[in-house]
């Protein structure tokens, strides 16, 4: 499954756009990215392991918070996307 | 999915048109989609665009040229030559200028039809919701997140729909909050990012283009919301990527839950932003008083007193070809791997673009067991306003 990965993230993703990933739901795909690129881990996730706030997940277009969070399954040929907040307009 | 259909935004337009609008704005009025009866509603209507810069620019130069009755700016700023690369509606005759006054004459120029009010402030707790009460839609045109969270609270409390856009680098967002059956910015995302963590335009940079982009699809929604047509992104995210020039699109749902916008709202009047943010002033030249500095000038001389001083460069590639000092070049993030590469016997001065990146280096440093280093205060643009003017600044 392929992750897009937020320009402000990409840096610690060797510059890549998108990550392939294996994993069966949610949790499994990201570990499977923080796996690949460690640095990413502070970014996505607090000291105590839980997804920091600002940064929303979706699985296709719906975001997991309305669907089963981290377990929200996932299958090959889903799109995931991490989004984080952005604040520039000037 | 079902699109959710809110009425519009404008309910009577009671104005008319003279013959010369009729003539200007005679390929709207040949639209069925617009119609006299949409540009006499567009007429009508009062729209505050927060920001007369990036976002702003294209904005407020379509706004105007559609024929929006009334358009509120809120700018504190004045036109500088690092703006004109994006902020189409300043010139280079404006550099120096209020952004306001040049924002004025260029709608003025573009359509007399137009009334303009000038709103020369910071946005803050105490003004927002009496600012946003004489208008119909608000568009965050914004560059922080203190701002935003408070245009949104105060779109929510006023019952404003508030068309939102961001961009960084070359990414941007847009959607449509706080109508009432719609998200509002914190059911997507109720908690700011730590301070320092998203960087700002100045320092992250920015397509000029894309602020383009973006302010269109912003304006569009605005068109939209007076005229009652088409679908609105009200509870949808638009994902712009400048670079793939590819388009997505993400479900946005209303939180019950949101403080703000939810069933059961905790936040009825509006907050301290900054400190929500967790920050107590602009992310500007950040010094604080456990980091070691030297001022550029002492710096110099004691480069010319033949001190052996080790000049530490952690910007970007790109950034050392622009101008440098010399200097060792670790950039910023990929210190911590090649840290071996420095001696820690020796002087180090660390320095980068404007103070900010090489604190964070010192502070790495002395964690790492460095006794001898010292923050450029100011970076290399204090250094190009105190020592050396042929330096150029960026």
């Amino acid at each position: 499954m392929k992750i897009h990965i937020p320009t402000p993230l990409r840096q610690y993703a060797g510059k890549n756009s998108t990550v392939d990933v294996k994993g069966g739901t949610v949790a499994e795909a990201l570990a499977n990215l923080t796996a690949q690129y460690d640095d990413l881990r502070r970014h996505l996730y607090t000291d105590d392991g839980k997804l920091r706030a600002f940064v929303n997940v979706y699985v296709n277009d719906e975001d997991i918070r309305y669907l089963q969070k981290e377990n929200t399954p996932t299958k090959e040929g889903d799109s995931i996307s991490i989004v984080p907040s952005i604040a520039g307009g000037f | 999915m079902a699109t959710i259909v809110e009425k519009p935004v404008v309910a009577n337009a009671t104005p008319t048109l003279n013959k010369d609008e009729i003539l200007r704005y005679s390929r709207h009025l040949i639209m069925p989609e617009v119609g006299m009866e949409g540009q006499l509603k567009l007429k009508a209507a009062k729209v505050l665009c927060i920001g007369a810069g990036g976002l702003g620019s294209p904005l407020i130069l379509y706004l105007a040229a559609a024929g929006v009755g009334t358009l509120g700016i809120v700018d504190f700023d004045v036109v500088d030559f690092t703006n004109l690369q994006r902020q189409i509606i300043h010139s280079t005759a404006d550099v120096g200028r209020k952004k306001l006054d040049s924002a004025e004459q260029t709608i003025n120029e573009i359509n007399p039809f137009v009334e303009v009010k000038k709103f020369e402030t910071l946005l803050n707790s105490e003004n927002a919701l009496q600012l946003f009460r004489d208008f119909d839609v608000i568009v965050d045109g914004t560059d922080n997140f203190p701002t935003r969270y408070l245009v949104n609270d105060a779109c929510v409390l006023s019952g404003k729909p508030n068309v939102y856009g961001s961009i960084f680098r070359f990414e941007g967002q847009a959607s449509v909050f706080a109508t009432k059956e719609g998200p509002c910015y914190r059911c997507l995302y109720p908690e700011p990012p730590p301070p320092g963590l998203v960087p700002s335009c100045a320092e992250g940079g920015v397509l000029g283009i894309l602020p383009g982009l973006v302010g269109v699809i912003q304006a569009t929604e605005v068109v939209k919301l007076i005229l009652g047509s088409g679908d609105s992104l009200i509870g949808r995210l638009l994902l712009v990527d400048a670079l793939g020039m590819k388009f997505r699109e993400l479900k946005l749902r209303k939180n019950p839950e949101c403080p703000v916008c939810g069933t059961h709202p905790t936040v009825t009047k509006l907050i301290d932003y900054q400190q929500f943010c967790g920050i107590r002033g602009e992310e500007q030249k950040v010094t604080t008083e456990a980091i070691p500095q030297i001022q550029p000038e002492e710096l110099k001389r004691r480069l010319d007193a033949g001190e052996d001083i080790f000049i530490l460069d952690v910007r970007e590639p790109h950034e050392y070809q622009i101008c440098n000092l010399g200097g060792y070049l670790i950039p910023i993030n990929d210190l911590p791997k090649r840290v071996n590469e420095l001696d820690s016997s020796r002087q180090i001065v660390a320095h980068c673009k404007m103070g900010g990146r090489s604190a964070k280096a010192v502070e790495f440093l002395k964690q790492a067991g460095f006794k001898n280093v010292l923050n450029l205060a100011g970076g290399i643009n204090a250094w190009s306003d105190k020592v050396d003017p042929k330096v150029p600044k960026y």
